[in-house]
């Protein structure tokens, strides 16, 4: 009985194992269309509606266990995403930064070409240092003696002159602003050129400054663009700002037509956003 | 041996047929870790501990070659390595007759293991060009773990659904020989002695 029990469990052992191999050698033996690969598209043509509803029945388990999942992979993810967010946020001011750049100095570039100040030699340099204290409103550039810059040489951004050089380096100038206590730029005003001198009406005040010494008489008014003169008021001489250069707008006008007459302006430029800026290393021409 | 019933027959095609679509619509398709649990090598194994080595073999060989089919995988392979875990698990059952509650476990690790390695190489025999890289010994790895964590569950589940059709499983029989006295070893001492 046992030999008879080991007999049969082995020749069925065999028979199933040759099967297999028959099947196996059958199989990769026979292309494509043979009847093996008929009877197995078959079969799985009759089985698919079974697998789809089978698939969709089971749609909720899968879903739960992919909740779960997603749950473990999300938290293995999160700090991952955490740098990939940093890193992109870093890339995207950095892109934001180097568009303002353009922007700037493409504005620069316009500026110069409208007021034809090619020919003063401006060296365009970025503000590497600005000064922490309303006392001393002067910016550091990364444009030096070794790039022509000398002191008194006017400063400009790409809206209007801002200041000049008061000290230079071999590779940095400070540049004082025309908010700076200490500024006086000859300027002039309204259609007939009314002159003044402009400086800043207070210490630490970034958008007002005061043309003074304008004849009670001068035909200005509000709204009038304020640019440099050319030349200094005493001896007529030319002066270190360029003619024309923008200086701001008129905005009010106190004790109009008297004697102590305050022409207030607002800047054109803002002192407190200064990226870029240009020292015009010629501001008397090529020649200079 | 387990004598193959028509009973029990039927039941080990159900058995078969919904493990093979559960497997393919389901089970297949919930990544852990990065690979899946595979049930057909339990499936085989907890049969091949429950049934024996004849039933054990025959259903790994069914099973495997309807994975085949529904997979549209060469024929044979699957059938040919889930007939020797079936027929190796009914072996053991045979043999040994091990009773811990933790042999499915280690015998669905076994199994797992045995067809993951046997599949390899008789794809790598059948001209696979597929270079044995860490990712595929990884999978491999994977799919061991998950199986062997999914065993014992299995394994009760295959044996809740063939118990009705298993006149001798043998705990039972001696479950029942205790609970009604008089065949205990202990008891027949108790008894010679008076």
């Amino acid at each position: 009985m046992y030999d008879k029990t080991v007999r049969r469990r082995r020749a069925v052992l065999g028979l199933l194992v040759a099967c297999s191999l028959i099947l196996l050698t059958a199989y990769f033996g026979e292309t494509g269309s043979g009847a093996l690969h008929g009877v197995q598209r078959g079969t799985s043509e009759i089985l698919n509606p079974v697998q789809e509803g089978a698939s969709r029945a089971l749609k909720p388990i899968r879903d739960l266990f992919g909740w779960f999942g997603d749950t473990i992979a999300a938290k293995g993810q999160v700090e991952e995403l955490r740098r990939e967010r940093d890193r992109l946020r870093s890339e995207v001011l950095d892109n934001e930064v180097a568009s303002a750049d353009y922007d700037r100095l493409s504005n620069l570039l316009q500026l110069d070409g409208a007021l034809g100040l090619k020919d003063l030699g401006p060296q365009t340099g970025r503000v590497i240092f600005q000064s922490p204290t309303v006392w001393y409103a002067t910016i550091r550039v990364d444009k030096g003696s070794d790039d022509g810059v000398r002191l008194l040489q006017p400063v400009i951004n790409e809206e209007a002159l801002i200041g000049r050089v008061t000290e230079v380096f071999g590779g940095s100038a400070q540049v004082t602003l025309l908010t700076d206590t200490t500024t006086k730029v000859p300027a002039r005003a309204g259609p007939r050129g009314e002159f003044g001198i402009v400086e800043p009406s207070s210490a630490g005040n970034p958008t007002d400054l005061v043309m003074n010494f304008t004849k009670p008489g001068a035909k200005i008014s509000v709204g009038d663009r304020v640019v440099t003169r050319g030349t200094e008021p005493e001896d007529r001489q030319q002066s270190l700002y360029p003619v024309g250069l923008p200086i701001g707008q008129i905005k009010r006008i106190d004790n109009e037509g008297t004697d102590t007459q305050e022409v207030h302006l607002r800047p054109f430029a803002d002192m407190r956003s200064l990226d870029f800026v240009q020292i015009l290393t010629k501001p008397r021409g090529p020649s200079s | 041996m387990t004598v193959l019933t028509p009973q029990l027959l039927a039941r080990l095609a159900v058995l078969g047929v919904l493990g093979v679509v559960v497997q393919t619509a389901a089970i297949s398709q919930l990544p852990i870790a990065g690979a899946n649990a595979d049930l057909s090598p339990l499936l085989v194994m907890a049969v091949g501990l429950l049934c024996g080595s004849l039933a054990g073999g025959t259903f790994g060989f069914g099973v495997g070659l309807f994975a085949d089919v529904v997979s549209l995988q060469t024929l044979g392979v699957s059938s040919l390595v889930l007939l020797g875990v079936g027929y190796g698990a009914g072996r053991l059952r045979e043999a040994r007759d091990p009773e811990g509650t933790l042999v499915p476990i280690a015998v669905g690790a076994a199994a797992t293991l045995a067809f993951g390695i046997a599949f390899a190489l008789i794809q790598f025999l059948l001209g696979v060009d597929a270079p044995v890289s860490w990712a595929l010994l990884r999978q491999l790895l994977a799919t061991l773990v998950i199986n062997t964590l999914v065993a014992l569950p299995t394994y009760a589940l295959v044996r809740r659904c063939l118990q009705p059709a298993l006149p001798d499983d043998p705990r039972r029989r001696r479950r029942r020989a205790y609970t009604t006295g008089g065949l205990s070893p202990l008891s027949r001492g108790v008894e010679i002695r008076r």
